[in-house]
């Protein structure tokens, strides 16, 4: 791994905890707001379908939430089992990408259905 | 006059053990004085480094019950109560040479890795500039690279940090401090090598921040800072596009 990506995916780490950081809350005020008085299925799925805005914000939260957790976890099993090395950080981008698609995939079902 | 305990690792490469020793209990004895004891009075061949006795070389470090220390300025009541034995072990996370004698070569070899030499800017052949420069004392840049200027190079935070132990590229707290304290030198013309140098795994973005070496340091330098301002600095010329 050269000095370049590695610094690459610091500050991709770090800005998807940024991110993140404000997702979550956006994430939980909506929840908080929409469930107030009480809130069906069928509700979730009239406001969700169509709502391009939502499918972007969610699909860009699971793309964040994947490249940001397998960065994490590389530099774990980097530190902690000694798995360094170009292999494992493809192995790693995958995990990240492959995780954040069952999130967008999530988001499309809300939107499309 | 009592008598101290004291067991030194003895040994080489392959391996060694610990062997014991007692030494006259003085009221004021480093641990320097202690080592120094053994090898002029009971043992000839221990093998040790230092030179300047008064903490300016950097070349004293052992590991002293359990923590690297500079020995010629730590006093032995400092690191053991009255009636406890001292330990002595060469510094880890560098190769042993023989006794407690450390290989400082990958040490060094990582100052020069991260950039540590000062490159003029005016004199890319590294002549001396004809012209002085005038840094202004109070400048922010000025007093970063005066905080970790004083580094003495003794491999204290070297052998105090977790992530050299855990990954052997990984340049170290001193080296990254050196190369913090010139990224800060207005005079110098390697900003950008200099940082490309100590990014990425082997560099500041495998810092824990853990501060041993902050701790640890007998010259009261922060490596810890220095090394989360390579990052800050990092960060923004990377966001910004001034590194590749
Ligand atoms: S702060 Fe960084 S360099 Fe210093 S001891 Fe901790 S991990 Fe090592
Ligand atoms: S930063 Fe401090 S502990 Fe590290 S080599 Fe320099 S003087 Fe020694
Ligand atoms: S002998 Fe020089 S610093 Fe200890």
């Amino acid at each position: 791994m050269n000095a370049r990506a590695g610094r690459h995916m610091w500050v991709a780490q770090r800005v998807t905890a940024m991110f993140l950081g404000v997702a979550v809350l956006v994430h939980l005020v909506t929840i908080m707001v929409a469930v107030r008085g009480g809130l069906s299925a069928a509700e979730i799925l009239g406001r969700t379908h169509g709502a391009t805005a939502w499918f972007a914000f969610y699909a860009a939260f699971a793309l964040a939430a994947g490249l940001h957790g397998a960065i994490g976890l590389r530099n774990i099993a980097m530190e902690w089992l000694g798995w360094r090395g170009r292999g494992f950080d493809m192995a790693w981008l995958g995990i990240g990408v492959v995780t954040a698609l069952f999130g967008i995939r999530a988001a499309w079902g809300l939107y499309a259905s | 006059m009592g008598t101290l305990k004291v067991r030194v690792w003895r040994g080489d490469a392959a391996g060694g053990e610990f062997r014991e020793y007692a030494v006259p209990a003085r009221e004021n004895q480093t641990v320097l004085d202690v080592v120094t004891q053994i090898q002029r009075e009971q043992e000839p061949d221990l093998a040790y480094r230092f030179a300047c006795r008064v903490g300016m070389c950097g070349s004293c470090a052992m590991e002293v019950n359990g923590r690297a220390r500079w020995t010629c300025r730590t006093h032995v009541k400092r690191v053991a109560a009255p009636g406890e034995a001292l330990d002595i072990k060469p510094l880890a996370n560098l190769p042993v040479i023989r006794d407690l004698a450390t290989d400082m070569a990958p040490f060094f070899d990582k100052w020069a890795r991260a950039g540590g030499t000062f490159q003029p800017k005016d004199a890319p052949d590294g002549a001396v500039p004809a012209e002085f420069s005038v840094v202004p004392p109070e400048s922010k840049q000025r007093r970063e690279a005066d905080a970790g200027i004083e580094c003495i190079g003794c491999g204290v935070c070297y052998a105090s940090c977790d992530i050299v132990a855990w990954n052997p590229d990984y340049l170290g707290p001193a080296a990254m401090n050196r190369a913090w304290t010139l990224v800060n030198d207005v005079r110098d013309g390697a900003r950008r090598e200099r940082l490309e140098a100590v990014s990425g795994d082997a560099g500041c973005h495998s810092c824990h921040s853990t501060q041993s070496c902050t701790e640890r340091c007998p010259k009261n330098l922060d490596p810890s800072s220095a090394i989360a301002g390579l990052k800050r600095t990092l960060f923004w010329d990377s966001l910004w596009g001034r590194l590749r």
